[in-house]
């Protein structure tokens, strides 16, 4: 190929990089456990089908949570929390979607792990609150590591537990997440 | 201009927040498995009978339950409190779909040990399944000391039970279940009595709240097996569920609490008064926890 031909080609390809370097990440096998520790009884479940979508460019997240996929250590306890809980007929899914609200992007890029604060709606049993919850993100062989921690009041979400219960379930539940998120180039997401 | 500005911009990122969590339900993978309805009922048994549920594997159920005498038996006998019949019963879900289960009524000093097997499980999804079958098979033996001459061997003390199950959960709050049933007695008393007594059950539940429900159950005898002065068992109550465990209170007129008792032998006229006021207790135990799980 002769040189003269190669350099639209080379703006073109210099032209699409950053497009196709467009930051944002998906998983769909994100990782999301939770803790109930109360004087009776531990709660614990884990479920590895969270979806999550992270835009770095808009510093804009969004996850989702079937309920149903969380598995307990008893098959009675997931039958409660489904049943009589979290009602997962009528509200099969919780959501998240937000932003990050100080995001470095230089200091990501260089490696290391980063400390943030997200913002914005999350939805559990059919209830949006506005929250605010600390994370962590990092970059990592190409993809985007994202963890938190952070508490839940099951009341504040209408969850109802029975004042028999009551001793066995904790006031705050905390939450931990988990994801490894692989980019995506921005064609792909409108296909 | 200012505000103006900020109020555009707040909307467009509230969209663009919006867009995202829309991207993400459109990335998401379209489900191509079959989710399982569960809970059909709060409890393996609908009254005396078994529903389609089975325990979890690892989990073990204990059941207690117990009949008082009939309610017309008079004030001399405190309405039949006085008097009472126990089943003690555990069960065992070695998987999430095969249990085994044993059992001691007071009733003729019976042993029962049974199997039972989810057999279809009802679906949601790609491949909807409307209904849950459970396969049940159970063998009871009278242990009682007898005094006639006829000698009561071994093969003559047992009787078997063949049962399909086949429930609907219809909404989060209604379940109903079909029971097509067969008792195989190995000796009965006279030689017009059939040994085979066919059966078929009806039942089901109405949540009342979350954690409580109506529950019936009748048996309706098919009259070709049908031994005489027997009656189709009724019964009526209510499951109240806590934490771990289900506490079931009813009335019904059959005194015993396997299938060889209500099915094949309720004597009790439910109109008459004969009721046998009675309750169930379950206690769920997990034996061996998920995996992932053990500390």
């Amino acid at each position: 190929m002769k040189p003269i031909y190669c350099w639209p080609l080379l703006v073109l390809w210099l032209l699409c990089v950053p497009k196709a370097h467009a930051q944002k990440y998906l998983t769909r096998d994100g990782v999301v456990t939770f803790f109930s520790t109360s004087i009776l009884e531990d709660i614990e479940a884990r479920t590895e089908q969270v979806a999550a979508l992270v835009d770095l460019n808009s510093n804009q997240v969004a996850f989702t949570i079937p309920i149903k996929s969380f598995q307990f250590k008893r098959t009675l306890m997931q039958e409660h929390f489904n049943e009589n809980y979290m009602e997962s007929g009528r509200f099969p899914k919780s959501s998240f979607s937000g932003r990050i609200l100080d995001l470095n992007m230089e200091a990501l890029q260089k490696g290391g792990s980063q400390r943030v604060t997200v913002e914005g709606d999350i939805t559990i049993h059919g209830v949006t609150k506005h929250v605010q919850v600390p994370g962590a993100l990092e970059l990592q062989k190409g993809s985007l590591l994202v963890h938190a921690y952070f508490s839940v009041a099951p009341a504040d979400y209408n969850i109802e537990i029975p004042l028999l219960v009551r001793e066995n379930i904790a006031k705050i539940v905390g939450i931990r997440l988990a994801l490894s998120c692989e980019p995506i180039a921005q064609l792909s997401l409108t296909k | 201009m200012f505000l103006l500005t900020g109020l555009l911009g707040g909307a467009r990122q509230a969209r663009a927040q919006a867009d995202l969590l829309t991207q993400l339900e459109t990335q998401e993978v379209k489900p191509t498995g079959t989710e399982v309805v569960d809970a059909t009922f709060k409890s393996t048994r609908l009254i005396s009978g078994h529903t389609v549920q089975t325990p979890g594997q690892g989990t073990m159920v204990f059941l207690i339950s117990h009949r008082f005498g009939t309610l017309n038996s008079g004030a001399y006998n405190f309405f039949g409190l006085d008097q009472a019949t126990l089943r003690l019963g555990f069960e065992y879900g070695l998987t999430d779909r095969l249990t085994a289960g044993v059992g001691r009524s007071s009733l003729e000093k019976t042993f029962d040990g049974f199997l039972k097997y989810k057999a279809l499980r009802q679906s949601t999804g790609a491949h909807p399944v409307p209904l849950s079958v459970t396969l049940f098979a159970s063998s009871a033996l009278n242990s009682l000391k007898y005094s006639d001459t006829y000698e009561h061997t071994l093969p003559r003390r047992l009787a078997y039970t063949y049962q399909a199950l086949i429930a609907r959960k219809f909404s989060s709050d209604l379940s109903l279940q079909l029971m097509p049933t067969l008792v195989h007695s190995n000796l009965v008393a006279t030689a017009q009595e059939h040994n085979d007594v066919y059966a078929l059950g009806f039942g089901g539940r109405q949540k009342l709240t979350k954690r409580t429900s109506l529950n019936a159950e009748y048996y309706y005898l098919l009259p070709a097996g049908k031994p005489t002065g027997v009656r189709n068992a009724l019964a009526l109550g209510v499951d109240l569920e806590t934490g771990g465990h289900v506490f079931q209170l009813h009335v019904t007129n059959s005194q015993g609490m396997i299938e060889k008792f209500f099915v094949s032998g309720t004597r009790g006229n439910f109109f008459n008064g004969d009721l046998y006021f009675g309750f169930n207790v379950n206690r769920n135990f997990t034996i061996r926890p998920k995996q992932g799980f053990r500390k």
